[in-house]
């Protein structure tokens, strides 16, 4: 009956893979399954390629010139966002809701790769979206300095954990449907009132001092004075984007489940 | 002498007023299949799920190859191979994609495109996920559960929604693993399939267990009955039958062409039989004396009512 299989054939080898090799292969299933998703793609790439070059080219909004310097920052920002926060709450969701959690989970893949997998494939998407604006804005006539792109990587890293932890509380708590809307109703608000369109020093002074301490403020203002004032980002905006990223992990590891 | 395979003693398991799994208890020994067997809702997946560390029992004691799945659950997942009942992949993935990410988490994975092309899978391997039909999910399911050469696989309705050439080859399959030393616990509520599989049979009902030993056990009539069964066309007239054989004999056809007698069967009762089919002008086909078959048994203990 077993003329199919060699003897042996199965013979049980078992045994958990590398870790360096299981972090890699589930960091780039992530990152591809990402970008062939058409809905991903707008969410990450096009809409703020669109922004960038909108805001540069019309005036619909007064802003400091040369505009391309101040629009840049805060495509970034909304970039990180997109990605690490809607789009990771959404892919969670969904990922939850065909088993996908669970066959991971199943294997010898230990509980804080499955985390670290999915964090580092958001990064090489964040990666790519920031080259792909970042060649469009320089095409555009923005011109970083050094230092500034240097504070631009560590920002991005910061920003990315920060809005990959809350996109990971959202997206492992909730059911999937609920999920896709709260995730898009949410990335909407945060980017016209939440200090990324409109920056919170032009807000009214009350509503500034509110918006400032939301995670997509504190990483505009941060991408701001590190692109365009060419200075180190204050310490506040920095500890309000590790405060809101330990707040949500910490949350995350209680909420969070496999279906 | 190694640990069993998976102990389970008084397991215990609700979901808010339902009791799922009420004092089940079962063992599967090292290199053995066993089969849960019962009817949808009784108890079967739930009961995988505690063994797989998904879950955590109310009460009782769960042990897989000596480990708890819950408290000892790092160490338990690479060393098992699971296949959970539907689902199981990124909808966008493709199928090799998917088997590669699986195969990545083992240390000595057996080869990705060879499994593929055992499986009837090399075709779409290319194919996304969503696309591939039922039976294909089920199969590379199948596949991620033994990509990674475990000692001990749960196979969750291994064969459901796949056509009947997948399901001998999955059966196949399950024979080279026993052959090979892997132990299995599968669930089913196909009888042929326990039938054919399974070392060990467990049936289990409103999360207890009904019935257990090897099907040979399960199907043997009792000390002074057997049966005879054979097919022929419906609707004979069995009077004539009745009145040669000994006191004692019942005939009935409890299927249409299907005959049953019951009673002390010995050679002269069976000489009867045939001799009065050849009287009646048919052939008896698929003659068989002694075995009740498994869902005889299976309606037995779990009544022949459908349940909703």
């Amino acid at each position: 009956m077993n003329g199919r299989f060699a003897p042996g054939t199965f013979t049980p080898a078992p045994g958990a893979g590398r870790p360096v090799r299981m972090l890699f292969t589930h960091a780039r299933t992530e990152a591809a399954l990402t970008l062939r998703n058409g809905e991903q793609v707008l969410l990450t790439l096009l809409i703020p390629l669109a922004l960038l070059v909108g805001l540069t080219l019309v005036h619909v909004i007064s802003l400091p010139e040369p505009r391309v310097d101040s629009v840049t920052p805060r495509v970034f920002a909304l970039a990180v966002m997109s990605t690490a926060f809607t789009g990771q709450a959404i892919a969670l969701g969904f990922d939850r809701r065909y088993g996908v959690l669970k066959r991971l989970a199943a294997t010898a893949l230990p509980r804080w790769l499955l985390v670290a997998g999915r964090v580092l494939g958001c990064l090489a998407v964040v990666v790519l979206q920031l080259v792909v604006l970042g060649v469009a804005a320089a095409l555009l006539g923005w011109a970083p300095t050094a230092a500034g792109l240097l504070w631009t990587v560590l920002l991005t890293v910061l920003g990315t954990l920060t809005f990959g932890a809350l996109g990971v509380l959202l997206g492992g708590a909730l059911k999937a449907e609920v999920v896709l809307a709260l995730a898009n109703v949410v990335w909407l608000v945060l980017l016209f009132a939440g200090g990324i369109v409109l920056t919170a020093d032009t807000l009214p002074a009350g509503m500034a001092e509110v918006v400032r301490l939301l995670p997509s403020a504190a990483l505009t203002e941060g991408l701001t004075q590190a692109l365009v004032d060419g200075s180190a980002p204050a310490l506040s905006t920095v500890a309000t984007l590790a405060a809101w990223g330990a707040g949500a992990g910490l949350l995350a590891t209680r909420t969070t489940r496999l279906s | 002498m190694s640990v069993p395979a998976v102990e389970v003693y008084d397991l215990v398991k609700s979901f808010g007023a339902t009791t799922a799994v009420n004092g089940l208890g079962f063992r599967v020994d090292r290199g053995a299949v066993l089969a849960l067997l019962g009817p949808n809702g009784a108890g079967k997946t739930t009961t995988v799920e505690i063994c797989e560390g998904f879950r955590r029992p109310d009460a009782g004691k769960v042990r897989v190859l000596g480990l708890d799945p819950v408290t000892e659950g790092a160490r338990l997942r690479p060393r098992i191979g699971v296949m959970p009942q539907g689902g199981g992949a990124y909808p966008g993935v493709k199928a090799a994609e998917m088997l590669r990410l699986v195969a990545a988490c083992a240390a000595n994975p057996l080869d990705p495109a060879w499994l593929l092309d055992i499986l009837g899978l090399d075709g779409c391997a290319r194919t996304p996920y969503k696309r591939l039909s039922g039976g294909q999910q089920q199969r590379l399911s199948l596949a991620c559960a033994l990509v990674g050469r475990p000692e001990l696989v749960f196979l969750d309705e291994p064969t459901a929604g796949m056509d009947p050439q997948a399901r001998r080859l999955v059966w196949e399959l399950v024979a080279a693993l026993r052959a090979d030393g892997v132990s299995v616990l599968l669930t089913t509520h196909l009888m042929e399939e326990a039938e054919a599989l399974a070392d060990q049979v467990v049936i289990v009902d409103h999360g207890r267990v009904v019935a257990e030993g090897t099907p040979r056990e399960l199907t043997a009539a009792g000390p002074d009955e057997q049966q005879l069964r054979f097919r022929a066309k419906s609707g004979l007239d069995t009077g004539l039958l009745v009145a040669a054989l000994p006191e004692g004999c019942r005939v009935t056809e409890p299927s249409p062409g299907g005959y049953l007698v019951a009673g002390v069967v010995d050679p002269q009762v069976v000489s009867t039989v045939t001799a009065w089919c050849a009287q009646q002008g048919v052939l008896a086909e698929e003659l068989q004396v002694g075995r009740r078959s498994l869902e005889d048994v299976f309606l037995d203990l779990t009544g022949r009512e459908l349940r909703s």
